[in-house]
């Protein structure tokens, strides 16, 4: 066959409904046989917080812990781009994600994974609200701009969401 | 009717897993085997098509059957 096709999505939103088409074009892509990067930055990280308290090794900072409570922590409590009816609208797209029997986001990102879809963190944007490692996903790398370009300059597909 | 090796069942199913089940399953199959595939959401009819075609397979033939999209794919 052909050379490996390359699709890199750069997932620079933290909303529900934004990460779960980015997500459903990387299943698809590598069900395409396209090797797939997710890089995520700024609230698009909160898509790759665990669920679940974590302890830290360092300390956060008195911004670092508003920031941390603040933003939703993991795909699952993330909020809708339009009509979130302070929480509502999310509840809402589950029910009809589940009567049109689609995938939840945060299976979506299960699948991915199962999928090899690299996902990478930005590092620069971690420090910058206070995300550490140990609070993100297992299995996920970390980076900067020059890695995503790397993968972006012979990339097939490209795409900012 | 055609026959297939494989038969993939991905009725009430929604994007993206037609193609995403259909990429596991071709995968697991040999060269030259054909894969049956039903299914109910409407898009997949040209995602399987485009599907076929950048990935080396071979759509052999789709039909509908009350409500029920049937495609036939040979693998590549």
């Amino acid at each position: 066959m052909t050379e490996t096709k390359k699709t890199t999505i750069v997932l620079f939103s933290g909303d529900y409904d934004k990460a779960m088409a980015a997500y459903i074009i990387a299943n698809g892509a590598a069900a395409y046989d396209h090797e797939v990067t997710i890089f995520h930055t700024f609230w698009g990280l909160n898509a790759l917080r665990k669920d679940e308290d974590v302890l830290l090794p360092k300390k956060k900072s008195f911004i670092e812990k508003m920031f941390g409570k603040m933003m939703p922590r993991g795909s699952n409590h993330m909020g809708l781009s339009k009509m979130n009816f302070a929480g509502m609208g999310p509840k809402m797209i589950k029910d009809v994600i589940k009567k049109h029997n689609a995938v939840p986001l945060p299976q979506l990102i299960e699948m991915a994974q199962e999928q090899d879809v690299k996902l990478v963190a930005c590092t620069m944007t971690m420090d910058l609200l206070g995300l550490q490692q140990e609070e993100l996903l297992d299995g996920i790398e970390y980076a900067g701009v020059a890695a995503y370009l790397g993968d972006a300059q012979d990339g097939n597909v490209n795409l900012f969401i | 009717m055609m026959n297939a090796d494989k038969l993939l069942d991905v009725k009430g199913l929604a994007c993206p897993m037609p193609i995403v089940k259909t990429k596991k399953q071709m995968k697991e199959m040999e060269q030259g085997q054909v894969l049956e595939i039903h299914a109910t959401d409407q898009g997949s009819k040209s995602d399987l098509t485009a599907w076929a075609k950048s990935t080396g397979n071979e759509m052999l033939e789709h039909q509908e059957d009350g409500g029920v999209l049937k495609f036939w794919i040979r693998k590549g």
